[in-house]
């Protein structure tokens, strides 16, 4: 069995976000850069079928050097093989494209990617592959158990869960749940020297076509200061909900 | 050339996202000079979307198939994309529409573009303001296609009505050769979803245990709200993961936004950065959420909670 984990290299969650080049540009001085943490999950959750399968698990990023790091980490996780493809995308359908590359190149049963990165919340890169290849895809994915070439799986929907079945292959869109925050692998010793020993493959684009163009960025104004009300003033606050933000 | 739009629906009733997205289509067209037509399955009181300035709705009887497959509803509106010439498609920020948005692009081969919080501020090329960086950040993007679909924020934009004439045109259902295939759902029929809900209630660490929740429901239920939690909280098992909001978890998009115990961490704060008015309960004058909030008070949960719950009550009375 083959698994193609697609990862995305994003900003720490505690990074403070600044634009330069007159706000054209992420500007990535002193910002700690991350496995996106849907991806994690969805990495996880490989690396437990290669655990009890034998599985292949092979990671991908679509990015430039500065992305290294997190394929070593992946690595060092317990992916057999990473794969970068050089180019700095300029949005999801260029990534998808790109990845649609991959797996037109070597077959792989499952394809993991995030629900969604916490950079550019686009989250399209695994339903825009899926429609690419003509195979299913199943967002919010949180539960994956295989039964042959058969799949059983869950997605979260608003209010609810919903059951699926699918044969491979398949595309699904990983989140929490998927695994659960306890089960992330922090790499150890052992596995950060094995991750050098790893094959890391750098493949040219086979395609630089995007769909859309970020002009600029900006960031939100400033809030006014928290009106606060004494605790024995209850009657207070729902005032002010009622008549002044007209909210209840 | 048209403006299409999504119209949700839950059990033939339609949702208020697909109120929301059909006034942004409204907006669009009307600047455009374009016909608004609507996109539904199984809609039972079509009636409504005629307030919303629909031109025309195309339901789609799914029979009795009462799922929702993502193949078969894109199929299903990417065919009247096509017919219509459709320069502009919208849909809501929902979890299926969300799902339904990178697939149907591919089929009409169409730039989509989510989370779009504005207007178009600008038509051939197409430019939009959409949220990013979990609303850390905007940015405006420009399409480079013909046909573009905006998935919409949810309450970014709001109820506007406009009434007209519609005909409502029945449509059919298309098939799929997919392996993938919905068996069941397990819902949570009685209590309102976090996506839905105009108000949301969320309890964080600060509650100290599972046992107080009663708390966070009863403040819920009198204000018709949804619960939800922060992280630590779904991560050691006091609640579910579907309430687990922010930045890895769900977004939250509400009118109003209360947070009790909350510390206001900012990865907690970005994902529920988008809701209009947010309030704060704590009794550490000191936590951050004070800085993100409306409207805070610095006080002990357990005492303020049962009166605000009290008060609720007597007012609703
Ligand atoms: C990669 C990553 C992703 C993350 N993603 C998320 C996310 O999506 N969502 C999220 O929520 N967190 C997320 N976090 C965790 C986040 O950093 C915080 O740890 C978390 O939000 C804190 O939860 P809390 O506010 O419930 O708990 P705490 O920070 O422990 O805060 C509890 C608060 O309750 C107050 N309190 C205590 N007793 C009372 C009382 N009797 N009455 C009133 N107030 C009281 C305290 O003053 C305190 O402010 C993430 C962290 C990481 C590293």
């Amino acid at each position: 069995m083959n698994i193609l984990v697609c990862i995305s290299n994003v900003p720490d969650t505690t990074s403070k976000i600044n634009f330069k080049e007159n706000n054209t540009a992420f500007d990535t001085q002193g910002v700690q850069f991350i496995i996106n943490p849907n991806d994690e999950f969805g990495l996880t959750r490989a690396i437990w079928l290669q655990q009890k399968l034998g599985a292949k698990v092979t990671v991908v990023t679509v990015g430039d050097l500065s992305c290294e790091p997190i394929l070593k980490k992946c690595l060092a996780i317990g992916a057999d093989k990473a794969i970068r493809i050089d180019v700095k995308p300029q949005d999801g359908l260029q990534v998808a494209s790109c990845l649609a590359s991959i797996c037109k190149k070597t077959e792989y049963d499952l394809v993991i990617t995030g629900r969604e990165s916490i950079d550019y919340n686009g989250g399209m890169v695994g339903g825009i592959l899926a429609a690419q290849l003509k195979i299913p895809y199943l967002a919010n994915c949180i539960q994956l158990e295989l039964e042959g070439s058969n799949i059983n799986l869950q997605r979260e929907i608003d209010g609810g869960k919903e059951n699926l079945t699918a044969s491979l292959p398949i595309v699904i869109g990983a989140q929490k749940g998927l695994v659960e925050e306890k089960d992330l692998i922090i790499p150890n010793m052992r596995g950060i020297m094995q991750a050098r020993q790893k094959p890391l493959e750098i493949v040219a684009p086979e395609t630089t076509i995007c769909y859309s163009l970020v002009q600029n960025f900006e960031k939100p104004e400033e809030k006014g200061p928290v009106k606060l009300v004494d605790a024995e003033d209850i009657d207070g606050l729902i005032d002010l909900l009622e008549n002044e933000a007209k909210v209840l | 050339m048209a403006v299409i739009v999504f119209i949700e629906s839950q059990e033939g009733v339609i949702k208020k996202a697909g109120l929301e997205v059909a006034s942004y289509g409204r907006s669009i067209a009307d600047a455009q000079g374009l016909k608004l037509i609507g996109v539904g399955f199984n809609i039972k009181d079509p009636l409504v979307l005629e307030l919303y300035g629909l031109d025309q709705l195309c339901n789609i009887d799914t029979q009795e198939d009462s799922f929702f497959d993502v193949e078969r509803y894109s199929s299903s509106i990417a065919k009247i994309v096509e017919k219509e010439n459709a320069s502009i498609v919208v849909i809501s920020a929902s979890a299926d529409a969300r799902y339904l948005g990178p697939i149907l692009s591919v089929k009409v081969d169409a730039a989509y573009v989510s989370n779009v919080v504005e207007l178009p501020s600008q038509y051939g090329p197409l430019k939009v303001k959409r949220s990013c960086f979990t609303n850390k950040a905007f940015n405006e993007t420009q399409s480079e296609k013909k046909c573009t679909l905006i998935s919409l924020s949810s309450n970014s934009f709001g109820l506007k009505e406009k009434s007209g004439t519609m005909k409502v045109t029945s449509e059919t259902y298309s098939d799929s050769q997919s392996s993938l295939k919905v068996s069941s759902l397990d819902k949570i029929t009685d209590k309102v979803s976090i996506a839905d809900a105009d108000i949301v209630v969320s309890g964080g660490r600060g509650l100290k245990g599972p046992e107080n929740w009663h708390l966070i429901e009863d403040l819920a239920e009198v204000l018709g709200a949804a619960t939800a939690c922060s992280k630590p909280v779904s991560d050691m098992g006091w609640r579910s993961h579907s309430e687990h909001v922010g930045q890895t978890g769900k977004p939250v998009a509400s009118n109003l936004y209360i947070a009790i115990g909350v510390s206001g961490a900012i990865q907690h704060l970005a994902g529920i950065n988008s809701s209009k008015i947010k309030v704060v309960i704590n009794n550490d004058p000191e936590a951050p959420f004070f800085k993100a909030a409306d409207y805070g008070i610095v006080g002990d949960a357990f005492e303020v909670i049962p009166k605000l719950i009290e008060k609720l009550k007597a007012r609703n009375l």
